[in-house]
């Protein structure tokens, strides 16, 4: 006991904030999994808008339509697009692992990437189909 | 010696008060969505730059409307079950927590509704 008021000088160890960590990819991912949850949240105000347009008239709905076609509403549409396609593989790769799948570090990183790269050419792949006429086949 | 009493050790409930039912409903919820989500994609993809007739006659069939009235509920339950974990995490004052809960699955409820309302005036003769 008699360092105990040397040691209370002692600079004590503290665990860094999550900034000063290099992020392994599955971090990434596992953030990434919440804040695409929390953005698709968001998204069902709009797909609830949507609905309603449908529902109220022409003039609500091409307005609706309009207003989807601006610069800004093409990036919440791209936005709300990715964060779908990346929320739905990352969760696919949740629900192997709830059944008891791939739980290496390797196979994790592995999957991780997957996830990334399949949910960015999924949405892209849907706006490049849109761009180059391949969408509107329901009309 | 136990701390638990009879009543809390017959409910089996555990510290969260609710056993394994949050994280059950969650995985289920997100299965349902799976396939859900796909359609839901491939309609919407579908539907661009419809004219309205085009998304009114979509969604008007049986089909179509009982999938996407699938798709609003199920994709709600799923966000309240998420969106509770949220605020469980970040969360710590007691009153702001239950406030944050109330108006977030106030919110959800008052979505459902309004979408469904929507479906049925699309696909039925309202």
């Amino acid at each position: 006991m008699a360092d105990t008021p040397h040691a209370a000088h002692r600079p004590r160890p503290l665990s860094p904030h999550v900034f000063h960590y290099s992020w392994p990819v599955a971090m990434a991912t596992s953030i990434t999994h919440r804040v695409t949850g929390c953005g698709l949240a968001a998204g069902t105000i709009l797909l609830t808008w949507w609905l309603i347009a449908i529902a109220s008239g022409p003039a609500t709905y091409n307005r609706f339509m309009d207003l989807a076609a601006t610069p800004l509403g093409q990036v919440i549409l791209f936005g709300f697009t990715w964060s779908l396609a990346f929320h739905l593989l990352n969760g696919i790769r949740h629900l192997a692992w709830d059944l008891g799948y791939g739980f290496s570090i390797a196979a994790a990183r592995t999957t991780s990437i997957l996830v990334i790269a399949g949910s960015i050419l999924l949405a892209a792949g849907v706006f490049v189909l849109a761009y180059t006429g391949h969408g509107g086949y329901y009309q | 010696m136990s701390l638990e009493t009879p009543l809390h050790k017959v409910e089996g409930l555990g510290s969260s008060h609710s056993g394994v039912t949050h994280f059950w409903r969650q995985r289920v919820t997100a299965a349902a969505l799976v396939p859900l989500s796909l359609w839901f994609g491939v309609s919407v993809l579908g539907l661009i730059g419809a004219h309205e007739a085009a998304t009114l006659a979509f969604l008007s069939q049986p089909l179509n409307a009982i999938l996407m009235a699938a798709f609003v509920i199920i994709v709600l339950y799923h966000m309240v079950l998420g969106l509770q974990v949220v605020i469980d995490d970040y969360i710590y004052v007691n009153w702001q927590k239950l406030s944050l809960m109330l108006l977030m699955r106030a919110l959800a409820l008052a979505a459902a509704a309004a979408g469904l309302f929507a479906l049925l005036r699309i696909a039925g003769p309202l």
